[in-house]
C-alpha cells in the first residue's frame, strides 16, 4: 500500500512539473504567432490589426504569472484555449477529434506488436535452435532496421499505388458518412491496415528479441529446473515458472512504448495522411499555434505519465519483491 | 542383504560432455548400489563429477552432457527407458532431489504455498486444491517452519528457511531415494547445523534412502553410513564411514583428504594439504588419474590404469594397497 501511494505521489509530482514545462517552454521560443501572421501576409497587414490580433490572442497583455494562472485555471475546466491556425475552433475540439484516430491505429497496432512479439518470444525460446527461432529473429529485425517512413513509402507505393489492394491515404473514405456501420468500419480498416502493418513491422522485433533472451536466461535458472524435476506440467513451467518472470524487463518497454502511442506516429500519420494527433502536432509547430502545441506537448506528457504510473502497479502486481521494496527479512 | 531391491543401483554409468575439444568424461564407469533407510556420501573435488552424476540420476542432464554408458535404475527402473510423462511422474514420486543452490531453486513470484501446492496437483490430478493445501501447511510443519509462511515469497524467507522449504518440497511425495547436492554449502556454520539435524531427524522417520554430495569431508563421514569418494569422475574408493576416522588403509588420495581435517583435540594443529591441482578432464593423467599427486607413485601407477580391488568390505582403485600398507 506504501508503494502506491508512493507511485502516485511521484506521478503527480511529475504531472505538475511536466505542466509547468509545458507552459514555459512555447515562450521561450523566438517569435509570436501575430507576428508569424504578420510575416505571412507579407505587408498587407496593418499594424492596427496586429494589435488587435494579439489582444484576440491574449498576446503580450498579462505578466507571465496571470498568465501561468490563467493557463491552469484553463487546464483544469478543458478550456485549453482557441486554436490560432484554426481560429476560431477550440483546440479541445482538434484534439477531441484527432486523438481517438491515433489511439485506435497506433494504440492497437502496439498492442498486438507487443502480445504477438511476446508470445512469439516464449515459443521460439522454447522451441530454441528450431526452424522459426533461427530465421524469425533475423527477419523481423531486418523490417525494424529500415527506416519505418521509408518502409510506409514502400508499402504505399506497392499496395497502395501498383496493386491497389489499399487506399492511398486518409482514415476512411471522405463519400461516406462517419458511423458504427459495416461499410463505414471496413473503409475505417483498411485505411488502417498499410499504416498499422508498418508500425507492427517496424516494432515486433524488438518484443521478439526481448522476450526470447529474458527467456534463455530465465530457463537457465536453477528454479526452472527444480520445477522440472518436480514434474510440473510443461504448460504451467512455461507460463507460471519461465515466462513470469522473464516478462517483467518487457513490461519496463511496454510503459515507454504505451508513452509513445501519441507521440511516436508522427511520420507515419504524415505518410498515410492520417487524420490523427501527430499530424495535428506538426502543423501546429510550423505554424506556432501556441494552444495547439501546449495542449499537444501535455497529452503527449501525460500519457506517458500515466502509462508509467500503470505501469509501475502492474509490475507490484506481477513481482512481489517490488512490493516490499527489495528488503528482505533476514533470520 | 544382497538380495534385497536396492533404492539406486549405478551399473557402469559414464557420463561425458559433448565439447569442441571432444568428449569430455566427467563421469566415468562408476558402480554404486544405495539400499533403503541408508545415507550415502559422495565426496570430491569441484569438478570431480558429482553434480554431474546427480543430475545424472534425475535424467537432468543439460549443457550437452550426455549419459555415454551404463545403466541407472532407481527402485529396479531404468530411469532412461522412461518415457517423457513417466519419467515426470516418476521423478519426485520416487526419487527427488535438493538442488545444489537450493538458494535460487525457488521461483521469486510464487508463495511457498504455491509452489509446495504444484507438486501435488501434478502428480496427482483428482487431487483438490484444498487437500493438496493442508498437505503444504503439513511439510512446512515438518521442516519446522511457522505455516504462517505458507503465504510468504522466497525473499521474505532467510536462507536457512528457503533451504527448509526446498527440502519440504523433495520430500513432498515421500520417494524414496533424495539426491542431496551439497544442500548446506551456501549456509552458515551454525544454520548448516540445524539443517543436517533436521536431515537426519526427516530421514530416520520417513526412511527413504540419501545420497550426500559434498565437498565437506568431515560433514559427509559424520552423517553418511558409506562414503564413495569421487575422483576424476571416478569412484577410487568406497568405503563405511567408519573407517574413515583412520588415515590407515586408504586410498592415498582418501588418506589425503583425512589428513587434511583439522583436529580440535590435537595439541598440535597440523594441517596437510594434498599437492598439485585436480587433473584436467580434457587430457586426464595416463594410468592412474591421481598419479602426478601421488606420494607412493611408481612407474606402474603412471602407465596402467588400476583396477577396482574389493578388500576388507571396501572397493578401492590403487595399484599400491596392499604394498603401501604397512
Amino acid at each position: 500500500m506504501r508503494y502506491v501511494i508512493n507511485r502516485f505521489g511521484f506521478f503527480v509530482l511529475s504531472l505538475w512539473a511536466a505542466i509547468t514545462i509545458n507552459f514555459i517552454l512555447p515562450r521561450l521560443m523566438p517569435g509570436n504567432p501575430a507576428d508569424a501572421m504578420f510575416a505571412k501576409f507579407q505587408g498587407q497587414l496593418t499594424p492596427a490589426a496586429i494589435d488587435a490580433m494579439k489582444k484576440a490572442y491574449g498576446i503580450g497583455q498579462s505578466n507571465l504569472w496571470q498568465q501561468y494562472m490563467d493557463y491552469l485555471h484553463g487546464l483544469f475546466t478543458f478550456n485549453w484555449g482557441l486554436s490560432f491556425m484554426q481560429y476560431p475552433t477550440p483546440v479541445s475540439d482538434i484534439i477531441k477529434s484527432s486523438v481517438p484516430w491515433t489511439l485506435g491505429l497506433v494504440g492497437i497496432s502496439t498492442l498486438i506488436s507487443v502480445f504477438l512479439g511476446t508470445t512469439l518470444g516464449v515459443y521460439i525460446s522454447w522451441k530454441r535452435k528450431g526452424l522459426l527461432d533461427n530465421t524469425l529473429p533475423i527477419v523481423s529485425m531486418i523490417f525494424q532496421a529500415m527506416p519505418y517512413f521509408w518502409m510506409a513509402l514502400l508499402f504505399v507505393f506497392i499496395f497502395g499505388f501498383k496493386l491497389e489492394w489499399f487506399p492511398l491515404s486518409h482514415g476512411y473514405d471522405p463519400s461516406l458518412t462517419p458511423g458504427w456501420n459495416g461499410s463505414f468500419l471496413y473503409s475505417m480498416l483498411s485505411h488502417a491496415f498499410l499504416p498499422g502493418l508498418t508500425l507492427l513491422l517496424g516494432s515486433l522485433s524488438g518484443w521478439i528479441v526481448g522476450m526470447r533472451n529474458n527467456m534463455i536466461n530465465t530457463l537457465g535458472e536453477d528454479y526452472v529446473t527444480f520445477a522440472e524435476a518436480k514434474g510440473v506440467r510443461t504448460s504451467r513451467l512455461m507460463f507460471s515458472y519461465a515466462a513470469r518472470n522473464a516478462i517483467l524487463p518487457q513490461l519496463t518497454s511496454f510503459a515507454i512504448a504505451i508513452g509513445n502511442v501519441v507521440s511516436g506516429s508522427i511520420l507515419t500519420e504524415q505518410v498515410f495522411s492520417y487524420p490523427g494527433i501527430g499530424n495535428q502536432l506538426t502543423s501546429a509547430v510550423t505554424s506556432q499555434d501556441f494552444p495547439m502545441i501546449q495542449a499537444s506537448f501535455l497529452l503527449i506528457a501525460i500519457s506517458v505519465l500515466v502509462a508509467n504510473l500503470i505501469v509501475d502497479l502492474l509490475y507490484s502486481r506481477l513481482d512481489p519483491r517490488i512490493r516490499t521494496g527489495g528488503l528482505s527479512h533476514e533470520g | 542383504m544382497e538380495d534385497r531391491q536396492p533404492v539406486l543401483e549405478l551399473q557402469n554409468v559414464s557420463v561425458g560432455y559433448d565439447s569442441p575439444a571432444g568428449m569430455v568424461q566427467a563421469v566415468n564407469d562408476v558402480s554404486l548400489k544405495i539400499y533403503e533407510n541408508t545415507i550415502v556420501g559422495l565426496i570430491g573435488e569441484s569438478g570431480s563429477g558429482k553434480s554431474t552424476l546427480g543430475n545424472a540420476i534425475m535424467h537432468l542432464l543439460k549443457n550437452n552432457a550426455v549419459l555415454t554408458s551404463g545403466t541407472i535404475k532407481v527402485m529396479g527402473r531404468d530411469v532412461y527407458s522412461l518415457t517423457k510423462n513417466e519419467l515426470r511422474q516418476f521423478r519426485w514420486s520416487q526419487m527427488a532431489m535438493v538442488f545444489q543452490s537450493a538458494m535460487n531453486a525457488l521461483n521469486p513470484v510464487l508463495t511457498v504455498e504455491d509452489q509446495i501446492v504444484d507438486v501435488f496437483l501434478s502428480h496427482d490430478k483428482r487431487m483438490s486444491k484444498q487437500a493438496a493445501k493442508k498437505r503444504a501447511r503439513e511439510l512446512l510443519e515438518i521442516v519446522s517452519i511457522d505455516p504462517a509462511h505458507l503465504k510468504s515469497y522466497p525473499h521474505e524467507l532467510s536462507g536457512g528457511m528457503r533451504q527448509r522449504v526446498v527440502i519440504a518440497i523433495a520430500i513432498a511425495l515421500d520417494p524414496k531415494l533424495v539426491i542431496m547436492d551439497e544442500p548446506t554449502t551456501a549456509l552458515d556454520v551454525v544454520v548448516q547445523r540445524s539443517i543436517l539435524d533436521k536431515i537426519k531427524e526427516i530421514q530416520k522417520i520417513k526412511k527413504f534412502a540419501i545420497l550426500f554430495i559434498s565437498h565437506d569431508f568431515s560433514l559427509v563421514s559424520e552423517l553418511a553410513s558409506k562414503v564413495a569418494i569421487m575422483y576424476a569422475g571416478r569412484f577410487i574408493e568406497v568405503t563405511d564411514s567408519q573407517s574413515l576416522m583412520a588415515s590407515k588403509a586408504h586410498h592415498p588420495y582418501t588418506e589425503g583428504l583425512i589428513r587434511a581435517i583439522p583436529h580440535l583435540t590435537a595439541d598440535e594443529v597440523t594441517i596437510e594439504g594434498i599437492p598439485g591441482n585436480p587433473p584436467n578432464l580434457v587430457e586426464l593423467p595416463t594410468g592412474c588419474a591421481y598419479h602426478p599427486r601421488c606420494r607412493y607413485a611408481n612407474d606402474l601407477c603412471k602407465r596402467v590404469r588400476p583396477e577396482i580391488r574389493h578388500v576388507e568390505n571396501r572397493d578401492i582403485e590403487c595399484h599400491l594397497y596392499e604394498t603401501v600398507q604397512k
